[in-house]
């Protein structure tokens, strides 16, 4: 269980997050939605502690993310990430890609890892891409890639930062399939997104980011049906 | 006009051996002053990127001087300036540190270059995965830094080997003080330069087919 509690968070002066209130339970799936600068993504960082937080707490497993004994690598393991820009790793081929983490971070023999990574990138549907280099990827194949090398040490959560944002639109639906699919699975995930289809499909609640503060959090019938707050309501006739 | 030089080309063949001895002489120099350089220029990429101000200035005016002052004149910093102040390297020790003070400048600014063009997103993506910053730097970074910089540091390698020819202004006998002294030796000194000439072109044809080829072996993305 992901539990955030009056979480702060700030750049400089600026205070991007407001005080946010979160849990996330085993097997949910959550979408969070706002419009961009809202604090979505640093909402993301700040729970696998890839930011640094002012004020509040996150508690993963019963663990302190941001106290200071916590070894956050071994945190993370448990977290994967998928994030909007795809960060493949260039030099390595797919395969490589996803056996690296299983190999140094977790310290898998590299059969054991290549075996991992082979079972991954079936997964998600690039079993006969594991010897390409990203280069020769398109940009969904390279998104799904993302999954399968977070799904290779094998993860409690996955949290998604908009991995379909920067996509060409008739690359969009094979990456959301992988993600239909994880949770399908029972995966509790955490997608920040712009596909408001997925959304409203997919979770099991949906939350809206304003100006660093979650206005409303609910069920997707209620949160697209009749949101309460009225910022939600003019977010959602925009993107519609 | 009248041209009336013969070429004797057979008191210089007959050194030949001295010259090709001469000519490893200049390959070791440069590649040792590219191996301490590449050390240096790393370290003096990270400190202007990250290090601490003094430091990240002093890095700076290395980088600086470097790339702007003539590599005689850095070369001459080592045997005459440090010799007003009573240090007296070994003409081996003044061209090797000329060498990799200069190889050093360079390979910072291509080094610091390097890491800029790697995305921040990829060191965050390691991160996510659970590796230390060390692992992510040195299996994520560094090794795309290292393509990067790749053609630059072969280059910085040429030019190390054409460089120490200045050598034989300090008086060291690599290539071109071998040549040198022989040449007056003699009085061949169109031969002999003309023979050194290719030697070095040789040199940095080898040096060039090589890399090509490691590239060709190492990059396959
Ligand atoms: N590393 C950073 N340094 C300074 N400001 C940042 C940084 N990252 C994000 N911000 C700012 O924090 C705010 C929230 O950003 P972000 O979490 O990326 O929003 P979203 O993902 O909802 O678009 C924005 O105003 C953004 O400019
Ligand atoms: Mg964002």
């Amino acid at each position: 269980m992901i539990e955030i509690k009056e979480l702060h968070k700030y750049f400089g002066a600026l205070h991007v997050l407001k005080g946010i209130d979160l849990n996330v339970q085993k097997g949910e799936v959550l979408s969070i939605i706002g419009a961009s600068g809202s604090g979505k993504s640093t909402l993301l960082y700040c729970t696998n502690g890839l930011e640094a937080i002012q004020k509040g707490e996150v508690i993963v497993d019963g663990v302190s993310v941001h106290s200071k004994g916590t070894d956050l690598n071994k945190l993370r393991t448990k977290m994967g990430m998928v994030f909007q820009q795809w960060n493949s790793f260039p030099h390595l081929t797919a395969l490589e890609n996803v056996a690296l983490a299983p190999k140094i971070v977790k310290g898998k023999s590299k059969s054991e890892a290549r075996e991992i990574a082979r079972q991954q990138l079936e997964h998600v549907g690039l079993g006969d891409k594991i010897d390409n280099y990203p280069s020769a990827l398109s940009g969904g194949q390279q998104q799904r890639l993302a999954i399968a090398r977070a799904l290779a040490m094998e993860p409690e959560y996955m949290l998604f930062d908009e991995a379909t944002s920067a996509l060409d639109p008739e690359l969009v639906g094979e990456v959301l399939d992988t993600m239909r699919l994880l949770a399908e699975e029972g995966m509790t995930m955490i997608c920040v997104t712009h596909e408001m289809g997925f959304a409203r499909d997919v979770s099991d609640r949906v939350a809206f980011f304003h100006q660093g503060v979650m206005e409303e959090i609910g069920p997707p019938q209620q949160i697209f049906g009749e949101p309460t707050s009225e910022h939600t309501a003019k977010f959602l006739a925009n993107v519609r | 006009m009248n041209f009336d030089y013969t070429f004797h080309w057979r008191p210089v063949m007959r050194k030949l051996p001295d010259l090709l001895e001469a000519s490893l002489t200049t390959l070791q120099i440069s590649v040792l002053s590219m191996i301490i350089g590449i050390t240096f220029g790393l370290i003096l990429a990270i400190l202007r990127m990250n290090g601490p101000k003094p430091l990240a200035w002093i890095a700076t005016g290395w980088v600086e001087l470097a790339r702007n002052t003539p590599a005689l004149f850095q070369l001459f910093f080592f045997s005459f300036g440090l010799g007003a102040f009573g240090l007296h390297l070994t003409p081996y020790f003044i061209v090797l540190a000329g060498l990799t003070f200069n190889n050093a400048g360079y390979l910072a600014e291509n080094f610091r270059g390097g890491f800029q063009a790697v995305p921040e997103t990829q060191m965050r993506a390691a991160r996510s995965l659970g590796m230390t910053a060390w692992q992510s730097y040195t299996r994520i970074v560094i090794p795309q830094v290292f393509r990067i910089v790749y053609h630059p540091m072969t280059n910085q390698l040429v030019w190390a080997v054409l460089m120490s020819s200045l050598a034989m202004i300090v008086g060291f006998r690599e290539l071109a003080g071998e040549t040198q002294a022989l040449a007056f030796k003699t009085f061949r000194i169109f031969e002999y330069f003309a023979v050194t000439a290719l030697i070095y072109y040789v040199m940095v044809k080898v040096i060039l087919g090589l890399s090509r080829l490691i590239a060709w072996r190492m990059f396959r993305y």
